[in-house]
């Protein structure tokens, strides 16, 4: 990789000054920046460790809510016992056990991966975006592969999944999350989160698509109506899902329909 | 037999190092004053070099020295090319074009080395390498043989018109052609076997260093065979003499091919050590790997089988177009002829075979062995054939394969091999009877009960190993022998070394060949030790490949103990003044039988070196070598039976079970042996479900990483069920056939057939990923 | 150059870093711990897996400098305190669970980073545990094997 100057800021505060000055870039896990810089597909003159400032802890905040800091690593929501089984099967399938022991959910989503778990689960649940700046819902937040809301300098210090009363979204009371490993990789090659909340049915996709993240309404629509895997629509048009050596966009789009019946029965069972 | 010789499951001696991290691989060697090498590659897959600008990177931190292909043929060092000459059907010579290390004129594949840059960093190195500023003109590139061989396709080597290397034959047409007109039944199969890259986990490396006193270089390198390396650097590459050069291939962490050949890199590192004036150091990393290892397989066959009226095969025709790659490797052009068309009878009698192999140049990395190297091309191909043959003929596939099987030993196949030795419906029937074939049908129904495809699929595979006799291999135009050699060194104290010419990468070498010598003279194993993969320290070798050392490296070890056996029966019946006739050498001492008289072991070594009383005319000292040339071919063989379950929403194959049935003879180490089958099963795995490298049509390689390329891993594959079943080999003293390989070639028809059983469509292709099941389904 | 410190395998150690210096650079180049081994760019082989603070982690895929001031374990330190092989090591001997050897330290460090979190892991939680750990000898068989001879055996 290219060389650059490494700092660990104490504060946010600092660390955002730093990020917005010359091209620096924010490391937290390091699990996909620096395979991308030993790769030198990616080049700056100053790496930002955010793991200095960014809260880690996990835990249940206000009415309910599951809070988790933007440096909590994937092994810790895994095995955290606030978290609930929805969101710990998540963790547990992203990347491999010592990945899992680095790589951050805030890292996770202000990276954006279109095959990542993470952004699945904060799209489907509804759950919101803290940074140094506001707060920020999930339906804003990813704005297509490797997009996000994020300005220069903006980190994403904690989310908050809806999993009591208090945040602006319903509550969640069960969901699933499907994950169709793309075999080299790992990664999703496709991903389905279902939840089904107090006031409808969120369903969000991963390593489908084009455009990243997204939702798929036709299903959320059926789902809302009658939960169960009989009411999940046929297959979502193949346009606009990603083709490669994996999968062609028809399989990608197939496989959407085959996970959200699997995660719609899950979070059933 | 002694607890620890042939037949036991001694624990490795090896592991003490390699679980404590103490193994020493190249990369962990360092030198002082060691520099780094990296390496300026083509981005393009087929362009002419324009110019070369190295003033920046000359002028980046920590460079002393950048070198082109100009300098490098300026210096007088020649072509890598391919050893084994293959003449087409015309009677003209495989067209070969040069190879250059560092590309003079012209790259021909996305990878192909133009620039070497030393520096004292590695990451300095590679810093320099990104500001050479090479202008290219881009040519059209063909990444298939389809592409290559079409009319307007450009030209990659001057040499080979057409971009064909040979249009080469073997077996008997007429006779053939007339079998195919009047059978019963002629069954035809369309079979592509897929490009695979090799990844052993050590990428390759070199460590280069020169030494001007004494006018020496010396190269650490990841070899398979550093003997045959040190041939070529110096005979053929003009490096430097043989006495000049030394190469050592330490602790090597895997090769299965790959680290047979004489690549560009190591090569360039040897010539610039001594030019820049500086130990040099180059480690590949995996992306290098993947552009660059000697990738294998990669050819698009058609067959068709002739059958009787009973089901009898009466001729098997066969036209294969294979797919060298840019260059052609050390071995390739052998690959898709020799080690592929003799093995296309399997274990059947065929009267009829005939073999049409097209060799093409593309604009890819460079093919050649790996693991199995043309025999799983050949067992695939026969494999697929008999399943389909099977079910057009409406019988089962075992009974299929039963009622064509070869029983009587000797047998000629009409593609050059003499079987010597087998029991094929013996390994067959083991097969069976561990896969529970007869419980097969309930476990369908149940699986269909759950909304799954179960399928069954079958492989009975027969290999040539122990390359090679000699005489044999150079009349079929193999460049060099195909012996091996072995120095056997008793010690004053009875502790014994021994010199071989076989190399281990995780063979397990240094347990098996010291259980050898345990076994003959009842010493611990531990009192042996196994020296190899040193030109200072071994007189000459040919490597480890092919499953030789067992069958070809072992047998040049028992030759030399012969030997020594020889020698201290003479020293000992002179000292205990009995005949030699009289003697037995077991539990560590030479006994005279029917007498409580002996001598120590140890006592026989202090004899023969202090020479105070040896007998008239023996010479002190007890070191012997030998050199043994196989006599033919060794042939191991088996029956591999896989069972699946196919989930028909997604394609996901589950493999529900993986039953190994062998012959190889005689088994040295049981526990390796299974080891061997194991990680060959796995990487079959790997070939028929999960890999495959490929290149977009514009020579771009698509599975450069390991986010691309799907390796094996520990969920992708169950446990094997594996079983040896030996009749013994008449070709060498041990009986050995050779275990290596077999995994390999064994197990990517059982996997296939098995996924088309239960999917019930022959339309797919290696690998059966959930992407292909699925489109196989749902075409 | 930044300077890092670390206690390795139980020892005081420090050295001067580039910014990008990875880990199992400094592990190697600097320690001479030359038993964590490199076998590619993306994170996914396993065979640089060491301990940092009592996880595994891919030291690939670590900066050498995030690392300051932790405890770090490699293979070097498995090994019982007399020199004899640990008991993760003794049953990847005994069961074979190696060939080549280079990403025995890799599979080494995980299995006792499973086993330290699952002391009596399943044939399937030894598999899944894997994921991030490839071997390309043995077809993992031997590897299992070897990971449940060390569980039974209470490593």
């Amino acid at each position: 990789m290219y060389n650059f100057n490494y700092i660990k800021p104490g504060s946010v505060d600092e660390a955002a000054a730093a990020l917005t000055s010359g091209d620096a870039m924010a490391l937290s896990g390091g699990q996909t920046l620096l395979p991308t810089m030993k790769a030198r597909l990616a080049e700056t003159d100053t790496v930002v460790d955010l793991t200095g400032c960014l809260s880690s802890s996990i835990g249940i905040v206000r009415d309910g809510d599951l809070e988790i800091g933007g440096a909590a690593r994937h092994a810790a929501v895994a095995n955290d016992g606030n978290v609930p089984g929805w969101l710990q099967n998540v963790a547990a399938h992203i990347g491999d056990p010592a990945v899992r022991n680095r790589g951050t959910i805030g890292g996770s989503l202000a990276n954006n991966d279109p095959a990542a778990c993470y952004p699945a689960a904060v799209l489907g649940t509804g759950a919101e975006i803290t940074t140094n700046k506001r707060t920020i819902a999930a339906d804003d937040f990813f704005q297509g592969m490797f997009t996000t809301a994020l300005d220069d300098g903006e980190i994403v210090t904690a989310v908050t999944f809806p999993t009591g009363a208090s945040v602006s979204q319903a509550k969640v009371e069960s969901a699933n999350y499907q994950k169709f490993v793309q075999p080299a990789s790992r990664f999703a090659l496709v991903g389905v989160f279902v939840a089904k909340k107090s006031d409808g049915v969120r369903v969000a996709v991963t390593g489908a698509s084009e455009e990243g993240a997204h939702r798929w309404a036709a299903a959320e629509q059926a789902l809302s109506g009658n939960f169960s895997p009989d009411a999940v629509p046929a297959a979502p048009a193949a346009d606009g899902m990603i083709g490669d050596i994996h999968g062609s966009p028809e399989y990608r789009a197939h496989l959407v329909a085959v996970m959200t019946r699997r995660a719609v029965a899950a979070a059933s069972a | 037999m002694p607890k620890d010789g042939i037949g036991a499951a001694v624990v490795r001696t090896e592991d003490v190092r390699f679980t404590t991290g103490k193994g020493r691989y190249v990369d962990d060697f360092n030198v002082a004053g060691q520099h780094y090498a990296a390496f300026v590659r083509s981005p393009h897959a087929h362009a002419n070099i324009v110019g070369i600008d190295k003033s920046a990177a000359m002028a980046a931190p920590g460079v002393v020295a950048i070198y082109d292909g100009n300098e490098l043929v300026g210096d007088g060092i020649g072509n890598l090319f391919c050893g084994w000459a293959v003449t087409s059907k015309d009677g003209t010579p495989m067209k070969m074009g040069a190879w250059s290390a560092l590309a003079t004129s012209k790259v021909r594949y996305v990878g192909d080395s133009v620039c070497v840059v030393i520096a004292d960093t590695q990451a300095r190195a590679r810093d320099a390498a990104e500001k050479v500023d090479v202008t290219y003109e881009e040519l059209p590139a063909a990444s298939t043989v389809g592409a290559a061989l079409s009319s307007t396709a450009a030209q990659i080597h001057d040499e080979a018109e057409g971009n064909l290397i040979y249009d080469w034959e073997l077996g008997d047409e007429a006779a053939t052609d007339a079998a195919l007109a009047s059978a019963a039944k002629v069954v035809e199969l369309d079979v592509t076997n897929n490009r695979l890259a090799p990844n052993p986990m050590e990428p390759r490396a070199a460590l280069a260093q020169y030494d001007s006193g004494e006018d020496h270089l010396t190269l650490h390198t990841t070899s398979q065979n550093p003997h045959v390396a040190r041939l070529v650097m110096s005979a053929f590459f003009q490096i430097a003499p043989e006495h000049k050069l030394r190469v050592i291939a330490p602790d090597v962490g895997g090769g299965f091919g790959a680290k047979i050949y004489i690549y560009p890199e190591e090569t360039v590192c040897v010539w610039a050590a001594r030019k820049a004036g500086v130990p040099i150091k180059w480690t590949a990393d995996r992306s290098e790997a993947f552009l660059t290892d000697a990738h294998g397989r990669d050819h698009v066959s058609t067959a068709k089988m002739a059958f009787d009226a009973n089901n009898k095969i009466t001729g098997f025709k066969i036209d294969t177009t294979a797919n060298l790659g840019a260059y052609m490797s050390l071995f390739s052009s052998a690959v898709p002829t020799y080690l592929y068309a003799t093995l296309l009878s399997g274990q059947y009698a065929i009267p009829s075979i005939y073999c049409n192999v097209k060799a093409v140049y593309t604009n890819t990395a460079p093919v050649d062995a790996y693991r199995g190297a043309g025999r799983p091309e050949a067992c695939y191909l026969v494999e697929r054939m008999m399943e389909k043959a099977a079910k057009e003929l409406g019988t089962s596939p075992a009974a299929l394969r039963r009622n064509n099987f070869i029983t009587e030993f000797p047998y000629q196949t009409p593609v050059i091999m003499a079987y010597d030795a087998g029991d094929f419906d013996a390994t067959l029937s083991a097969a069976e009877a561990a896969a529970d074939v007869a419980g097969f049908a309930a476990r369908k129904a149940a699986s269909e009960a759950a909304g799954k495809k179960r399928g069954l699929g079958y492989s009975c595979y027969i290999e040539a190993c122990g390359i090679a006799p000699s005489a044999a291999a150079g009349s079929l135009g193999a460049g060099v022998g195909g012996w091996e050699s072995a120095e056997v060194r008793v010690n004053p104290v009875g502790t014994i070394e021994v010199m071989t010419g076989s190399h281990s990468h995780g063979q397990g070498h240094e347990t098996t060949f010291a259980q050898v010598v345990a076994d003959r003279f009842g010493v611990p194993h531990d009192s042996v030790k196994i020296v190899h993969g040193d030109t200072d320290k071994v007189q000459f070798g040919m490597g480890t490949y092919g499953s030789r050392s067992g069958a070809v490296g072992i047998s040049a070890i028992v030759k030399a103990l012969d030997k020594v056996e020889a020698k201290v029966k003479k020293i000992a019946a002179h000292v205990l003044e009995a005949s030699e006739g009289d003697l037995v050498i077991e539990e560590g001492a030479v006994k005279v039988q029917g007498t409580d008289k002996q001598m120590l072991w140890h006592e026989v070594g202090l004899a023969a070196y202090v020479a105070h009383n040896l007998p008239e005319g023996v010479e002190p000292g007890l070191n012997e070598s030998a050199f043994y040339d196989p006599t033919n071919f060794t042939f191991p063989a088996g029956s591999y039976i896989c069972e699946v379950e196919v989930d028909p929403e997604t394609g996901v194959v589950d493999i529900q079970g993986f039953v190994a049935a062998d012959d190889f003879g005689r088994v040295i180490n049981p526990m390796i042996v299974a080891g061997q089958v194991h990680g060959g099963i796995g990487q079959g795995i790997g070939q028929a479900m999960l890999e495959q490298a490929v290149y977009d049509a514009d020579g771009q390689l698509l599975t450069g990483t390991y986010m691309d390329y799907t390796m094996p891993r520990a969920d992708d594959v169950p446990f094997y069920q594996v079983s040896t079943h030996e009749t013994l080999c008449p070709g060498n003293p041990l009986g050995i056939k050779g275990c290596g390989e077999a995994g390999a070639i064994g197990s990517p028809p059982a996997l296939v057939n098995a996924v088309i059983d239960a999917i019930g469509t022959d339309n797919i292709n290696m690998p059966v990923s959930p992407q292909n099941v699925w489109a196989a389904m749902n075409s | 150059m930044p300077t890092v410190n670390m206690t390795v395998n139980g020892k005081a150690v420090s050295g001067d870093v580039e910014g990008r210096t990875l880990l199992v650079q400094f592990l190697r180049e600097n320690l001479g711990l030359t038993g964590t081994h490199v076998g590619c760019d993306t994170s996914q082989c396993g065979a640089c897996v060491v301990h940092v603070d009592g996880e595994a982690v891919k030291s690939c895929t670590a900066l050498a400098v995030s690392c300051d001031g932790a405890s770090v374990a490699t293979i070097e330190g498995m090994a019982n305190d007399d020199g004899s092989l640990g008991p993760i090591q003794q049953a990847f001997q005994d069961n074979h669970g190696l060939q080549c050897g280079f990403c025995t330290p890799g599979m080494i460090m995980s299995a006792a980073d499973l086993l330290k979190n699952n002391p009596n892991p399943s044939e399937q939680e030894i598999r899944d545990y894997l994921e991030g750990n490839i071997c390309r000898c043995t077809g993992y068989h031997n590897i299992v094997k070897s990971i449940q001879a060390a569980a039974a055996a209470g490593a």
